[in-house]
């Protein structure tokens, strides 16, 4: 582009500002209707995981404030306590239970209910209405029916004789996450069957139609149609469910408060207890909040790439 | 090759007791809140004991009910009003910054808010905002962004931009063009983003738990507040009670916006 005149180079020049004028407009029109999405971002995101790395390297309690800057005692502290491993494997055990129940009744939901008809939407909105309902009420309300004075959970198992007849299923460790798995798949697998659905009906038809035609069964086409091209969609599940469980927190809190005896207590839950119940050291929170963070983070990226590559 | 009628049926009959399973939790919330219990206001006979113990029980119910429509106004105000402008911005405009500002807005997905609440304590205290309702609903309007402005988004995105060339064509500035003439197009999506926002906010208990204080709690830190405190036999009744108040809105809602609720997922999966 050398080779251009003076006279060309200045008539661009001359083309040109009119244009950068409009650009401008249009940069400031662009960022002051993004700028309520960038005082969020700023003020209650990027603020807060900066002073939560601040927290994770300071002597930081909950009555004393911050005490000035102590990395890496914060850690050492973290590693060393004893429920940590501990409240480690339950939550990674919860998360394979859940994410293989909910991966499962989600698929088989969303096949069962997939083709359109009215019988189909009545089952459709009976198996979705759960999760209309906060986690929250959902634990309160199975908290009740686990209960042996006014449930029928106690009742109905102890006159197949499976428990005594004054038992709670809440009693032991194992029965406890048990009991607490069923409400967050009562909660989630409609869910988890509308996403499923969504993945389904991308599964061009006539696919199916060739298979049948050349003589594949039922179970045939499932496993070498239905399961392959609906891999992108059963990752995306995968990647909900296994971040959700591992952030698992207000069905433990409010129906197995980690007991008994600390063998339903969570990853999240520990936070909590660091930062108000065990320790009342918010550096200490911090610091184990920071490490759950950073591996979700990595965990995210790698089954995202996971992903991309699948769909290329 | 037909499947016989009795197949048919014992189908139906099975898929019935399906539904039924799924449904019969929430029934049987409903029914017992009103029937007679021992250890609960509704000793014998059935009737509204359990709601007016409820009522009037600690701060009582109409100040935690206050609270909780105060946090969920908050986000779904904030989130529609937000995503809609962000959506907006994100594909109408082209500037340096836009893609930016799109990728920032999603990455709060990798951030879960359980890890965020410790520092978000401290902060809240720092700017005045501590024990207050109104910053309760600013987080929760935070973490609708990612999903919400990516929905607005989309939405935007589908509208022919012809539509709005004509009305800047006729003298309207960028803010009338979208009040008067991209608006009607996206209601449904903002719909959408508000019946998310209020779900979420309606219902979360998390972050109230870490920033306000018990007169302050939204309804189901409330119930589970009252659980825990209540001296000695826990009150069931107060809690099904409880917990009927709080799903009625949601199943009411969630019933009328069906067809919302699920465009809300179809953009998620698309994401994925």
């Amino acid at each position: 582009m050398s080779a251009a005149s003076p006279q060309s180079q200045s008539k661009a020049r001359l083309r040109k500002r009119p244009r950068s004028k409009a650009a401008m407009a249009e940069t400031r029109r662009g960022w002051s209707y993004a700028a309520p999405d960038w005082v969020f971002i700023i003020g209650l995101f990027i603020v807060p995981i900066v002073l939560l790395v601040v927290m994770a390297g300071s002597r930081w309690s909950l009555m004393g404030g911050n005490r000035g800057w102590n990395f890496p005692e914060n850690f050492i502290k973290v590693f060393e306590h004893p429920l940590l491993l501990k409240s480690m494997g339950f939550t990674l055990k919860y998360t394979v239970i859940v994410t293989i129940i909910l991966l499962a009744l989600g698929l088989g939901l969303a096949l069962l209910v997939q083709e359109s008809s009215k019988w189909n939407s009545i089952l459709r909105t009976c198996f979705l209405l759960p999760s209309a309902t906060g986690l929250a009420s959902a634990s309160l309300l199975f908290y009740a029916l686990y209960s042996p004075q006014v449930g029928p959970v106690t009742r109905i198992l102890s006159f197949f004789g499976l428990m005594e007849a004054d038992g709670s299923v809440l009693a032991t460790g194992s029965s406890a996450l048990w009991a607490t798995t069923l409400v967050i798949v009562w909660r989630y697998s409609g869910y988890y069957m509308l996403l499923m659905m969504i993945g389904l009906q991308s599964i061009p038809g006539d696919l199916y139609e060739a298979a049948r035609m050349d003589g594949a069964g039922t179970w045939r086409i499932f496993r070498s149609i239905t399961l392959p091209l609906m891999k992108p969609t059963i990752v995306m599940c995968l990647v909900y469910c296994v971040t959700g469980s591992i952030l698992a927190f207000d069905q433990f809190f409010i129906i197995t408060r980690g007991g008994p005896n600390n063998e339903t207590l969570t990853v999240v839950q520990l936070i909590y207890s660091f930062a108000f119940e065990s320790k009342k050291d918010l550096g200490m929170a911090a610091a184990l909040s920071l490490l759950v963070l950073v591996f979700l983070v990595i965990i995210n990226s790698i089954q995202m790439r996971g992903m991309r590559d699948d769909t290329k | 090759m037909k499947t016989p009628m009795w197949k048919r049926v014992v189908g139906y009959i099975l898929q019935a007791l399906l539904a039924l399973l799924f449904v019969s939790p929430l029934l049987w919330v409903l029914i017992s809140s009103f029937s007679p219990q021992p250890g609960s206001s509704q000793i014998d006979g059935w009737g509204i004991n359990n709601y007016l113990t409820l009522f009037g029980f600690q701060e009582g119910l109409p100040r935690y009910l206050f609270n909780s429509i105060v946090v969920s106004l908050v986000a779904v105000v904030f989130s529609v009003l937000v995503c809609t402008l962000a959506g907006y911005s994100f594909s109408r405009f082209n500037y340096p910054g836009r893609n930016l500002g799109f990728m920032v807005t999603l990455s709060i997905l990798m951030v879960p808010y359980a890890s965020l609440l410790i520092p978000m304590m401290v902060w809240f205290k720092s700017i005045g905002l501590n024990n207050s309702l109104v910053g309760v609903g600013l987080v929760l309007t935070l973490f609708q962004l990612p999903m919400s402005v990516f929905i607005m988004r989309i939405a935007f995105d589908a509208i022919p931009k012809s539509l709005e060339e004509a009305a800047l064509c006729d003298g309207c500035n960028s803010l009338q063009a979208l009040v008067k003439v991209l608006m009607p197009s996206v209601k449904p999506s903002m719909v959408t983003v508000g019946l998310l926002a209020f779900l979420e906010a309606w219902n979360n208990f998390m972050m109230p738990l870490y920033l306000v204080s018990s007169e302050n709690a939204p309804l189901p830190l409330a119930l589970v507040n009252m659980r825990s405190q209540a001296m000695g036999a826990i009150d069931y009744g107060i809690t099904e009670a409880g917990v009927v108040v709080l799903m009625i809105p949601c199943a009411v809602l969630f019933l009328a916006l069906q067809k919302y609720y699920v465009r809300g997922f179809m953009a998620g999966a698309v994401k994925g």
